[in-house]
């Protein structure tokens, strides 16, 4: 009996040490793109704060918007031998050659947040948002609240031909069909910035009565939203209320917004790729099991109901 | 009278360009010329295409005075970049609103003068000179912000992007009035015809005793003056300083300003009123399309044919064949009648 208890003791105690000793052993080469946006440093701060809490050594490398900097720092990362490579690929074609030799030194590959034009036997596996599911779930949103009560939309697209523009545009109207209420009456695009946010909003309020005909905004990212909210109420409305707004990325700005009734929801980006990349790689070490080739990040909506204020403090300190 | 005659005549092209272009607009959405009064200030497109041309308006100050000493200031995107986001840094690190005013516009003062030295005194090409602050400020502007969008919100820094003064929107008075300044500094002095001879002929304008060197420097510290006001305007605008797109291809937009306003790129005569027109013209499109509601894949296809409308109107060639032609017309009109 005493035997057995030792026995299954050492056993449980033996898996503890292999299993935080293959994680604590394991180093990983990451080639970030740059940090030409707010989410792309959070993203980096993330990825450095998931590689410690399961202790992992991160190797971390700034392309610059590079993608022969980024070549070179895979380059050095098989050379150095690390357990495993995470790449944001800044573009999507060119990486069979580089993939191919960190295939034969055995080091599996895992894309974060944006693919390649590559045989997907190159690498293991990609960790991505699902830009389509982003804008469904902001027109779900609304769909949900206004309750099938007559409503206008105004919509603020990305920068024309970007693939989150198409993308999160194509969501959005899935999820609007067969919905009669609900109708988009204009569609311009703002560039992702708060500037043209605000003036592509303000000639929607003048186009459309004053704002009257208007009753609910989307916006393809935070920042334009921003930026729209101020023309509402320039424009004597009361965003949150006379219009509804919904937008996607949740930086930590919209949050201050919904948190003082200004904005309604946000779909959340998250900047947190690398934590299903550490699991499926623990995985992947601890018996071998191949993760699917994609891995979808979670597009979670946050409302006026999940404490704004809170979520704001705790992202303001990620980098966006 | 006849001054003003002559003044008229030389802007004529330019308001007939934007009176087509807001009688095209007001065919396309018909409430456009509707003003009201709101929150105790003017509102309406009208006032939209003011108070939004504001940046490209400041910037085509700096950039006619530029362009007339035959220069050319790319860096003015970049140096709105970088006073917003001081302005932004220096305003949420506890300075006081003046202090704040003052640094700012002084890093627009230093940039200007910057670009000044590197065309004046180590004669580089005013187009390579300023490239390199094109390039460099974004990058410096995003050191100051630390790559973030850096918001404020203090009320006074705040009031120069959405406040209003005298019914109007700060910024298209501080616009006017910044036109206004430097079209007296320049024409009621004798500034303007020596910035007229440098942009002519340097060489002979040193030799005739215009001491070139200040007279240019001075024209790139203007130039990064207006870029400065600009970037306060439109950090002020959306309450922060977004170091990745604030001014981001503004500058472009200014050169092309000071074009369609008339001023030649090889320097020589120059005019500031027709330059803010040109601003204005820019901005009507601008906002013309997107009252208009066509789809946004169509913006810059109908902005470029637009322009190129314009420029072709103004070109010389064809105002010399089109004179060409209504003199021909008047000589062949009595041979046709005979031959009836």
């Amino acid at each position: 009996m005493k035997f057995v208890k030792a026995l299954s003791c050492a056993t449980v105690l033996a898996g503890c040490v292999f299993s935080s000793v293959s994680a604590a052993d394991m180093t990983v080469g990451f080639s970030q793109i740059g940090s030409e946006s707010g989410w792309r440093a959070a993203e980096t701060t993330v990825t450095k704060q998931e590689a410690e809490k399961r202790g992992i050594d991160l190797k971390f490398a700034d392309a610059q918007q590079k993608q022969e900097n980024q070549i070179k720092a895979l380059r050095s990362f098989i050379a150095q031998g690390v357990d495993a490579i995470f790449v944001a690929p800044v573009v999507a074609t060119g990486w069979d050659e580089v993939l191919g030799e960190a295939k034969d030194a055995e080091i599996p590959v895992i894309l974060l947040d944006r693919t390649v034009d590559a045989d997907k036997s190159l690498y293991m596996t990609a960790v991505t948002s699902d830009l389509v599911h982003e804008g469904n779930v902001a027109g779900k949103w609304l769909v949900d609240t206004t309750a099938g009560k007559p409503c206008n939309v105004v919509e603020l697209q990305g920068t024309t031909g970007s693939s989150p523009a198409i993308d999160r545009k194509k969501g959005f109207e899935e999820a609007l069909k067969g919905h009669d209420n609900l109708k988009i009456v204009r569609s311009q695009t703002g560039d992702f910035t708060r500037t043209k946010g605000k003036e592509v909003m303000e000639s929607f309020l003048k186009a459309e009565n004053g704002g009257k005909n208007i009753c609910a905004l989307y916006a393809h990212n935070d920042d334009m939203a921003v930026g729209a909210i101020q023309a509402i109420k320039e424009a004597g409305l009361k965003p949150g209320t006379d219009i509804l707004v919904v937008s996607i990325d949740a930086v930590p700005d919209i949050f201050q917004a919904m948190a003082a009734g200004e904005a309604n929801a946000t779909v959340e980006l998250t900047p947190n790729m690398a934590g299903p990349a550490f699991d499926a790689l623990a995985a992947f070490k601890k018996d071998g099991k191949e993760p699917p080739k994609w891995i979808q990040t979670e597009s979670k909506l946050y409302t006026q109901a999940d404490e704004p204020q809170k979520v704001y403090e705790a992202k303001k300190g990620l980098g966006y | 009278m006849s001054m003003l005659g002559l003044y008229g005549r030389r802007l004529l092209p330019q308001f007939i360009a934007l009176a087509i272009i807001l009688g095209l607009v007001s065919i396309a959405f018909p409430g456009f010329f509707n003003l009201q009064i709101q929150n105790g200030r003017l509102y309406g497109s009208l006032i939209d295409i003011l108070n939004r041309g504001a940046p490209v308006a400041l910037l085509a100050i700096g950039m006619t005075v530029v362009i007339a000493t035959k220069g050319i200031d790319l860096s003015v995107g970049a140096v709105m970049a970088i006073c917003g986001a001081v302005a932004a840094s220096a305003i949420t690190s506890g300075y006081s609103l003046p202090a704040t005013l003052l640094l700012t516009v002084g890093v627009g003062v230093l940039c200007g003068l910057w670009n000044g030295i590197l065309v004046a005194i180590l004669d580089i090409q005013p187009i390579i000179a300023t490239l390199v602050l094109m390039v460099a400020g974004r990058g410096i502007a995003q050191m100051v912000t630390n790559g973030a969008i850096l918001t404020f919100n203090d009320e006074g820094l705040i009031f120069i992007g959405s406040g209003s003064l005298f019914g109007l929107p700060m910024p298209i008075v501080i616009w006017i009035t910044a036109g206004i300044l430097v079209a007296l500094l320049v024409r009621r002095t004798a500034l303007g015809m020596l910035i007229e001879a440098v942009g002519v002929n340097r060489r002979a304008s040193t030799l005739a005793g215009v001491s070139t060197p200040v007279l240019l420097i001075a024209a790139y510290v203007l130039s990064g003056l207006c870029a400065s006001v600009a970037g306060i305007i439109a950090a002020a605008d959306i309450r922060g300083a977004d170091a990745n797109n604030a001014g981001l291809w503004l500058e472009l937009d200014a050169i092309l300003a000071v074009v369609i306003g008339g001023t030649s790129l090889l320097g020589g005569r120059f005019s500031i009123a027709a330059s803010l027109l040109g601003a204005m013209i820019i901005q009507s499109i601008n906002t013309g399309i997107l009252l208009s509601g066509f789809p946004p894949e169509f913006n810059l296809i109908i902005k470029a044919a637009i322009i190129v409308f314009i420029l072709v109107l103004q070109s010389p060639k064809l105002q010399g064949t089109l004179a060409f032609f209504s003199r021909s017309n008047a000589a062949t009109k009595p041979a046709e009648s005979k031959a009836k």
